[in-house]
């Protein structure tokens, strides 16, 4: 028998079988996030339906050695919940229980597999709603949000995950269940639930999470401007932050996303635009009616050529609906694409999107740019055909080459989607051997077998107790051997 | 050139004397400087405006205070973006930015940027701009033994990493030393007004639940309540001058109160002296009523749940455990953040806390030498 069929026959004895996957095809479905170019089927699915059941799969896995990954909704983008193979994968889908909405304390408490839109329909009768809000947050969970520090539109006014969670209880990768942060702000001690936030399942798995509510806004304004050039967009945005205007959201699509957003869902947005901001503003009546003003006359000084003003919640609906739809909608002008998320600072947008222009027609492949301008977090689409030989690795070339335009601007390899499989070969161009080698020591707090979540975030990862600077290059512990 | 010089008797932590003091002008001589105090076996504390150089516990030794005066200035403002990158012995007082703002407040007049990014302060503004966790968005911090290391960076949105920022914020330089702070920006509002409403404490949490209520978008929700008698209530509004007038006017309907342009003057202060104790209380929201009328001075953000308490040096163990059970009934903690040295030796200064042999494990990795102030932060690490 063999470590990982002990481990199923000890998990099935323990939390019963409807929570244990075994069958080969059954863990197929499993295979991959949402980054679907990286498959691999998990050893085992563990399914637990409370922390306990969490807590003892954990402690299961400890014991016999076996690595494992949490999963939530399986909608991440950088293949931070791709499974081991000869691991437990840890859905937490069945632990959706919204445990409690406490509008007078502004926070809600949450299991990790509640679904991000399913807070704020919880918290909006008493007038409340969760402010981060990742385009996938209609079925991304909770615990997946915290593992990625995933952001959304509103961030640049409301803050990140991150901002948002103010309490955790999770299993650590011990085994062992505890008490991060709390109900009230500024627990004493080290921030163990800042650094946990956002370590994508490397430190431990989230099993209830506290979040704070926000009061939802009295009035809501959003605003479409069409331009003839990027610049010009990149322009106005710099105009609206300079302006001392802080919006709930800015978003920017190039001529190509808007393309295949007309292709997908005709939202109709003006016609021979080279690309269009979306700009939101909320909160109180008056404010938001002066500045809604400054904005519209900011567009309009620095280029646009059409404004079209929201009059009601079905038209904002629409000026939504093109940019929520737009990765999606590029499956209609290119068979493959890749997703990029690269953070750049907001006031080199112009010149950033210039050197993407100028990559992609070098390599003969096309960049769609559609993304969230007001904080300079950048998702271009690059568009290739994997039937066509050769494009693949001249699509792959491209996207390596906007990372390192981040790079050299000063931004960061990703905003939201996380390092997960993906960039973990990135981090060493962001980052120096000593910094990942600082960022070892809080794994090694946590992890000290390697066990949660192995080969995800850092590229080659020292073995804790082993002696600072005596690491060699290449180096893995066997659980990351696949 | 000497790395660093004898000690003066100024040069105590909490009453403990230190042997030597460095100041280092650079991120590159700090670390020069901790290299060689870690080869001499040497207990570090850092030291940079002085103003909390007392809170948490005495250090067990204090060999070499490593003191950030020299460690000073803007590194960078990128104003399109609203970032600022600041060395850590920047006073916080002294950035001028124009049309723009660090958006934290300075309880203690003098403090640093690395001081108060090392002990998490912050002010009434919270309500509106987050906490010093919330602002920082890159660091660069010496490790014990003297490596140079970078989290975090200049973009507001970054996900890449762990993110230690958060890590070494309110950890009390028992990590290591920081030298560089990276911070988002706000935009400094053109108008404010504050509203006033004196009442009984009975009456105050009613109070604050009408200010929830309305959709006025508070930069800050502070009290001041002296031992005995009523309590006042301030509520800051910023914003556009049309935006503030109309909720300014709202808050003063909704409190019965006055609207006036001038901080009251306890704004922002704590309310001890140097005789008295003084402690951090959090609480749940809706709890935040449960902490008043304890019989001692309390002040702070009754909008975000933090107060502070001032308490007599006399009979201060008891009071103190009393506060510090109320407000963990109320879904927080007490932390006695400073007292005077008798008092220190009667009362747990950090109380109860959950994660404590997680935060072990922490210390052994960053500082295994346990050379960074050690003694002075939770459980006596």
């Amino acid at each position: 028998m063999t470590a990982l069929e002990r481990l199923a026959t000890g998990l099935r004895s323990a939390l019963g079988a409807g929570r244990v996957i075994s069958d080969r095809q059954e863990l197929r479905t499993y295979e991959c996030d949402g980054l679907a170019h990286y498959k691999v089927t998990p050893g085992l699915v563990v399914l637990p339906r409370d922390a306990a059941e969490c807590a003892r799969t954990v402690k299961a896995c400890v014991e016999a050695g076996v690595p494992f990954v949490a999963r939530g909704s399986g909608t991440g983008l950088s293949g931070g919940a791709l499974p081991h193979a000869d691991g437990v994968l840890i859905v937490t889908s069945k632990m959706r229980t919204i445990i409690e909405v406490a509008p007078d304390d502004e926070r809600a408490v949450v299991e990790p597999g509640v679904i991000n839109l399913h807070v704020t329909h919880a918290a909006t009768p008493a007038g409340y709603y969760y402010a981060p809000d990742p385009s996938s947050q209609q079925i991304c969970s909770i615990g997946g949000n915290v593992a990625e520090n995933s952001g959304g539109a509103h961030c640049l006014k409301y803050g990140f995950t991150t901002n948002h969670v103010i309490g955790a209880q999770i299993v650590t990768p011990e085994g062992d269940l505890v008490e991060l942060g709390g109900r009230a702000p500024d627990s004493p001690g080290y921030d163990l639930l800042g650094a946990f936030v956002g370590s994508e399942g490397t430190l431990g798995i989230a099993t209830r999470v506290t979040v704070r509510l926000t009061r939802l806004p009295e009035t809501v304004r959003t605003l479409l401007a069409a331009f003839r050039t990027t610049d010009e967009a990149g322009a106005a945005t710099s105009a609206i932050i300079a302006a001392g205007v802080v919006p709930a959201a800015v978003e920017m699509m190039d001529a190509l996303a808007i393309e295949a957003a007309e292709a997908a869902v005709a939202c109709g947005y003006p016609a021979g635009a080279g690309a269009v901001l979306i700009v939101e503003l909320d909160g109180p009546r008056a404010e938001v009616e002066a500045q809604f003003e400054q904005v519209t006359a900011l567009c309009d000084g620095n280029g646009a050529f059409e404004l079209r003003i929201a009059a009601d919640p079905a038209e904002r609906a629409l000026f939504w609906k093109g940019r929520k739809s737009a990765f999606a909608a590029v499956g209609r002008i290119s068979p493959d694409y890749i997703v990029q998320d690269g953070v750049i600072p907001r006031t080199a947008l112009p010149e950033v999107l210039r050197r993407i222009g100028e990559v992609s027609r070098a390599h003969g492949v096309r960049v769609a740019n559609v993304f969230h301008a007001g904080d300079g977090n950048l998702h271009p689409l690059v568009l290739f055909d994997d039937g066509v030989p050769g494009e693949a690795d001249r699509a792959e070339e491209v996207s390596g080459a906007i990372i390192d335009l981040c790079i050299e601007y000063g931004g960061s390899i990703t905003g939201e989607h996380g390092v997960g499989m993906d960039k973990a070969k990135y981090m060493p161009r962001m980052f120096t051997d000593d910094d990942l080698e600082t960022m070892q020591l809080l794994r090694c707090a946590f992890d000290p077998a390697g066990l949660a979540n192995p080969g995800k975030v850092f590229p080659t990862p020292r073995l804790c107790g082993e002696v600072p600077r005596r690491h060699k290059a290449g180096e893995t512990t066997p659980a990351e051997l696949f | 050139m000497a790395l660093w010089e004898a000690a003066t008797g100024e040069d105590t932590v909490a009453g403990v004397p230190a042997r030597f003091v460095a100041a280092p002008a650079s991120t590159e001589e700090a670390s020069e400087v901790l290299r060689a105090a870690a080869a001499d076996d040497l207990t570090v504390v850092v030291r940079g405006g002085a103003t909390k150089l007392d809170w948490g516990m005495p250090p067990r030794r204090a060999d070499l205070i490593v003191d950030t005066r020299h460690l000073t200035g803007v590194v960078e403002h990128a104003a399109g973006d609203l970032i600022v990158v600041l060395r850590a012995g920047t006073p916080l007082a002294s950035l001028d930015l124009p049309g723009q703002q660090l958006a934290l407040d300075l309880p203690l007049p003098g403090a640093t940027v690395g001081g108060t990014v090392a002990t998490n302060t912050s002010g009434p503004r919270r309500q509106a701009y987050g906490t010093v966790r919330d602002l920082l968005i890159g660091i660069t911090v010496v490790r014990p033994g003297g490596m140079v290391t970078r989290a975090g960076g200049k973009v507001v949105k970054n996900v890449a990493g762990y993110d230690l920022g958060k890590l070494y914020t309110g950890s009390y330089g028992t990590l290591g030393l920081i030298t560089e702070c990276a911070f988002r920006l706000h935009p400094r509002p053109a108008a404010q007004a504050v509203v006033l409403r004196t009442a009984p404490a009975a009456a105050i949490g009613a109070l604050l639940a009408a200010v929830r209520a309305e959709q006025v978008v508070p930069a800050a929700v502070e009290l001041d309540a002296p031992a005995q008698g009523p309590v006042t209530l301030a509520v800051l509004v910023e914003g556009t001058a049309i935006g503030v007038r109309d909720r300014a006017a709202t808050l003063a309907k909704v409190l019965d109160g006055e609207v006036t342009d001038t901080l009251p003057p306890w704004w922002g202060a704590y309310p001890w002296t140097g005789e008295e104790a003084g402690l951090k209380l959090t609480a749940a929201l809706s709890r935040v009523p449960d902490l008043l009328g304890c019989g001692v001075a309390l002040r702070g953000s009754a909008g975000t749940g933090v107060l502070y308490a001032a308490v007599p040096a006399e009979g201060a163990p008891t009071v103190v455990e009393r506060l510090r059970a109320t407000a963990i009934r109320a879904g927080g903690h007490g932390v006695v953040l400073t007292a005077p040295p008798p008092v220190r030796d009667q009362v747990d200064m950090w109380g109860p806390m959950p994660g404590l042999a997680l935060m072990r494990r922490v210390k052994d990795q960053f500082d295994p030498a346990h050379a960074f102030a050690p003694g002075r932060f939770v459980g006596g690490i």
